[in-house]
């Protein structure tokens, strides 16, 4: 699968994309569920909670592994996807369309400092071998 | 089939249970349950058919090689099992006045004064019910330690990557952040990320030796005058003790606190998962914090020591002994081995890890390294074997069990890719070892010739491989008069 | 050599196989200051006859006696097949079923176990055990922290076993958590709810509520439940699952039942063994199962769909999430648990039933018998499962001196623990007891009292 062109990404494996609206929404790559296989569990951070940026705010859970997501941005979360309660492997399915919650940024500009595609996917790639 | 479809309404033990039954109440109602307990309603030969049947789908010790790596899955044997079930200790109330159980406390006492000799610390405490229960023991007496000195910066536990997960995690249960510190090459402690890690905010650092990744730290000397240096204590986590029993001694090697693993080193049961039992050993300085209770002797006498005798212990980890039963049975296997024999454990077990890893070396496996002598367990990775034809060391290990041996640990440590930890113990033979080596090298030409045999394995064990993900995802935890799946 | 099966030719082909001289060249590796170190303090080696001898003559020393101590640890009957089948090397010496495919037999079991758990308990699900019901509790106490998010604080009654909490402290301390106790009701032995609206608007994780409570009295579990839900509260019941086949059980309690059950599994076929090896068991309700600690084993199916049990959720525990585990520990008791198994499958719901009423007779006959005697009365008003307290107008420690001399272990002294209750004496009578060892007891106890600590003759008369 290819690394989309139109999100931003981080060195741990979360994807964020910029809405119109000015939030943005944040899911975890397909090459992070690729190294953790079928998901079991996912736990989003409740609506409202204030996240600092590089701080743990979620889990995601297969058989063997479990992963802590990393909050990309700081900000305000302002909506979570409770269908992955009962349905993690949707990220298995479609990693970019599985989003796991959206934040209110405090500070835009933050968004600047992550990797764009061709940079995450050099890491993705650096670590398959 | 589930006991519970066994059942039969009406069919009960009519001897299992007092049969005149006086109907004296005074329960009020509303404390009284009117919900019938969803027990089977057995005969007691249905019971003793499904649990006797039961059991032959499991794999263990008495009925095959079990080379569980790190976990020393040596015989058991027999007497200390019987001995410690000899009615008057089965029937004795742990708060039975000291005066009643002289027998039971004489045996503690000198088993935790051999274990004092055989760790080269200075005092024992039989307390922890398990290995990770030790740890928590010792971490909390290192943090006990450093308060009493008003030391309040040392926030940092340092524990190696290769550590057993219990490390780090019984390190936050006292309080630490746990802070890794990565393995070089040759599979040691990076000594150079050591020395940047170590601090005033340094509390300590947890160490097993021979380390999980099956080498002898040989630096250890080294390792122990860095973190000293720094103000810190040295953890001993002993569940590797059995390569080094009789040989060399914890306390000389510098280490503060210790646990031992009697379920490993000393042969007691690991019954499907436990009783363990997790004795601490500690250096003077630490004595006083020691977990209760500590058996003394006072005169000709044995008893319990309390809150007067120890009062800055960090306290009780159990309502009484500890796993007093197992404490027993480690008790007869130290005299049945006596010195002579204690020493032989670690030669034999060495000797056993070396041969296999030499023998399955020329059968065409990796071992992770090389250059390096095994300690009683080594580590064989398929990395190379699954670029090449896509067989996991999770396949090997399924197909094991189809040829009659207990697979070793899989994907630990988590530091070597596709590893088969391998642990022989002391107590197998050269033809046992011989035999698995045959095994092993029948599965490597399977891996070429019949791939799918490999990949698809087990193929005789009462089930195949099992749906975990199905297991998590459908959560199906306990059975409730339907085949309807609960729990989730 | 004992359980070394090389021969001197084996260990000759291996040495050569390996490349080396000797056994010790395998330890060139160790500094050699090192190595050695005398074992001055481990005898020789003895034969099995010889320790046999030895553990047989200790055993008898230490006799049997007529136990009336319960306190946590409690002396009842356990049917012959229990042990014989439990100490079958498949189950004695396989290890955590790591290997599910070669570990049908334990993980079935402890599916079962969990199942006849969970039915007692009446909650959703079980873990496969912990250590004991001390460490459970303090593990309780981590769980509740864990869900409820924003208390780090817990209300434990002074019924509560009092080792019970001092472990809980040992276990919670370093986590900066906090215990308050809350207080009894000295006449009635329980715990009196509306005594806990001086706590109210505080916040607290949870409530623990023992039933029966330390004292062998049952709490008023449904107001204190219910008052545990209006305070935002979770419920931790401390129970004992033999009283389970009587008593309403914790998911029952309340507003909604308990959220976190633990206890001591000792009862349900595990020797008193003076203290161990024991398990403890935990339930709690599903939306918690991932605070949960400890092993859980779940139902699943193989490639070939047929039905199989696996451990499950073990993204929770510490060889997975390391530091962030919900708790360090690794084993459990699984031999303890494969005899609880067996216990509770040969009682059957009646046998349980008929257990739970023979000891709840045969202490309510005791106690008749006891209190009817000049120098004894009920400490607490409150009714009793198996156990009770009685005041006595002598000095507890002689008495239970003076019975010893009898054989009779007559109960557990409370003056250390519960001073206020003056010379105390917590006692239990299970199923184990015939008419004629409580009718000794009270014979003893009559004589004791009557003869030792009898005013003397030369007593005042009273002013008429």
């Amino acid at each position: 699968m290819t690394t989309p062109a139109n999100l931003k990404y981080t060195k741990t494996h979360e994807w964020v994309k910029l809405e119109a609206d000015g939030t943005v929404t944040i899911g975890i790559t397909h090459h992070a569920q690729e190294m953790l296989g079928d998901l079991v569990f996912v736990e989003t951070p409740a609506v409202g909670c204030k996240l600092k940026q590089g701080k743990e705010c979620a889990v995601v859970e297969s058989v063997k592994a479990a992963a802590d997501v990393y909050a990309p941005l700081s900000g305000e979360v302002v909506a979570a996807n409770a269908e992955l309660a009962d349905a993690p492997e949707k990220i298995n399915a479609d990693a970019y369309a599985a989003w796991m919650f959206k934040l209110k940024p405090d500070n835009p500009a933050e968004l600047g400092g992550l990797l764009d595609a061709a940079a995450y996917q050099a890491i993705a790639d650096a670590e398959k071998h | 089939m589930l006991i519970f479809e066994l059942s039969r309404p009406g069919r009960r033990n009519a001897s299992q249970a007092p049969l005149a039954v006086p109907g004296l109440s005074a329960i009020p109602e509303d404390c009284r349950r009117t919900s019938r307990p969803l027990l089977p309603e057995v005969s007691e030969l249905d019971a003793v058919r499904h649990y006797t049947n039961l059991s032959r789908q499991n794999f263990s010790i008495d009925t095959q090689f079990y080379p569980l790596g790190s976990c020393t899955m040596k015989y058991n044997p027999r007497a200390c099992n019987h001995l410690a079930m000899l009615p008057q200790f089965l029937a004795r109330h742990p708060d039975a006045p000291a005066d009643t159980g002289q027998g039971f406390l004489a045996c503690l006492f000198e088993l935790q004064e051999m274990l004092k000799n055989v760790t080269g610390m200075a005092g024992v405490s039989l307390a922890p019910m398990a290995g990770a229960q030790g740890e928590f023991a010792g971490v909390a007496m290192i943090r006990a330690y450093h308060t009493a000195r008003g030391d309040s910066a040392r926030t940092e536990m340092l524990v190696p990557n290769a550590a057993h997960g219990t490390n780090p995690a019984s390190a936050v249960m006292c309080g630490y952040t746990a802070r890794e510190i990565p393995t070089d090459r040759e599979g040691s402690v990076d000594l150079a990320a050591l020395k940047a890690a170590v601090g005033p905010r340094t509390a300590g650092l947890m160490l097993t030796n021979p380390s999980t990744l099956g080498v002898f730290e040989r630096t250890i000397l080294e390792i122990q005058q860095i973190v000293h240096d720094a103000g810190g204590l040295l953890y001993y986590d002993g569940a590797n003790l059995n390569a080094i029993l009789g040989r060399v001694k914890p306390g000389d090697m510098g280490f503060d606190v210790i646990h031992l693993n009697l379920h490993k080193t000393f042969s007691t049961p690991h019954g499907g998962g436990g009783p363990g039992a997790g004795p601490l050993g500690a250096a003077t300085k630490l004595l006083r914090y020691m977990p209760l209770p500590v058996v003394a002797m006072d005169g000709d006498n044995y008893r319990l020591q309390d809150e007067t005798d120890l009062p800055q212990s960090i306290g009780r980890l159990s309502a009484h002994l500890g796993n007093a039963g197992v404490l027993l049975r480690a008790y007869i296997y130290a005299r049945l081995l006596g010195r002579e024999g204690m020493q032989r454990v670690a030669e034999y077990a060495t000797l056993n890890a070396n041969y296999l890893m030499t023998e399955l070396r020329k059968a065409g496996f990796e071992v992770a390294f090389p250059a390096r002598r095994a300690s009683h367990e080594f580590i064989v990775t398929l990395k190379d074997l699954k670029d090449k034809t896509g067989i996991t060391a999770m396949d090997v290990a399924k197909r094991l069990l189809d040829k009659g041996f207990h697979a070793p640990t899989t994907y630990f440590p988590q530091l070597v890719p596709e590893c088969l930890l391998i642990e022989p113990t002391e107590t197998e033979s050269k033809q046992t070892l011989d035999a698995f080596v045959r095994a092993m090298k029948e599965i490597l030409e399977e891996a070429r010739s019949q791939p799918e045999l490999v990949k698809t394995a087990p193929h005789t064990t009462p089930v195949r491989r099992l749906d975990e993900v199905r297991a998590a995802r459908e959560l199906d935890l306990a059975w409730r008069g339907t085949d309807h799946a609960v729990g989730g | 050599m004992p359980f070394i099966p090389h021969t001197e030719d084996d260990v000759r082909a291996m040495l050569a196989a390996i490349g080396v001289k000797s056994i010790d060249d395998l330890f060139d590796e160790i500094p050699a200051s090192l190595r050695g170190g005398a074992l001055a303090m481990v005898p020789a080696g003895v034969s099995e006859m010889e320790i046999t001898r030895l553990m047989h003559e200790r055993a008898e020393r230490d006799g049997r006696w007529l136990n009336f101590i319960g306190a946590g640890a409690y002396e009842h009957h356990i049917p012959a097949a229990v042990w014989q089948i439990a100490t079958r090397g498949e189950y004695y010496s396989a290890y955590t079923p790591y290997q599910a495919e070669a570990s049908q037999g334990t993980l079935q079991l402890l599916y079962e176990y969990q199942s006849m758990m969970t039915s007692l308990t009446a909650m959703d699900v079980t873990n496969a055990s912990l250590y004991d019901g001390a460490s459970a509790l303090a593990e309780a106490v981590l769980m509740a922290v864990r869900v409820h998010k924003s208390s780090k604080r817990v209300l434990m009654p002074a019924t509560v076993n009092p080792v019970y909490r001092k472990v809980v402290h040992t276990i919670v301390k370093d986590q900066h958590i906090e215990i308050i106790e809350a207080p009894y009701c000295t006449e009635c032995g329980h715990v009196i709810p509306a005594a806990l609206q001086k706590f109210t608007g505080q916040d607290f994780a949870a409530l623990v509520v023992p039933q029966p409570n330390f004292f062998g009295v049952l709490e008023p579990v449904d107001e204190l439940t219910a008052r545990a839900k209006q305070n935002r509260m979770l419920t931790i019941a401390v129970v004992n699952p033999i009283s389970l086949a009587l008593l309403k059980p914790p998911g029952e309690w309340g507003e909604g039942g308990a959220d976190i059950v633990v206890g001591e599994g000792q009862p349900l076929g595990v020797p008193l063994a003076s203290g161990g090896p024991y398990f403890g068991f935990m339930a709690c309700r599903e939306q918690h199962v991932r605070q949960m600690p400890g092993r859980i084993v779940g139902r699943t199916v193989d490639v070939d769909g047929k039905p199989g049990y696996t451990l499950t959720l073990q993204a929770r525990e510490q060889h997975i999430r390391r530091s962030k585990a919900t708790s360090n520990i690794c084993t459990n008791q699984g031999l303890m648990v494969t005899a609880a198994t067996i216990y509770m499958a040969l009682l059957g719901p009646d046998g349980l039933a008929r257990v739970a009423q023979a000891c709840h007779s045969n202490a309510l006959k005791l106690a008749q018998q006891l209190i009817a005697l000049p120098g004894i009365k009920r400490a607490f008003s409150g009714p009793v499962f198996h156990e009770f307290v009685l005041c006595l107008n002598a000095p507890v420690a002689d008495v239970l001196q003076a019975l010893k001399a009898q054989g009779i272990l007559g109960g557990l002294a409370l003056t250390r623990d519960y001073p206020e209750l003056g010379d105390a004496l917590l006692v239990c009578a299970t199923e184990t007891k015939r008419d004629d060892d409580l009718k000794r007891y009270a014979d003893n106890m009559k004589r004791i009292l009557g003869s030792r600590f009898r005013p003397a003759p030369c007593a005042l008369k009273p002013a008429t």
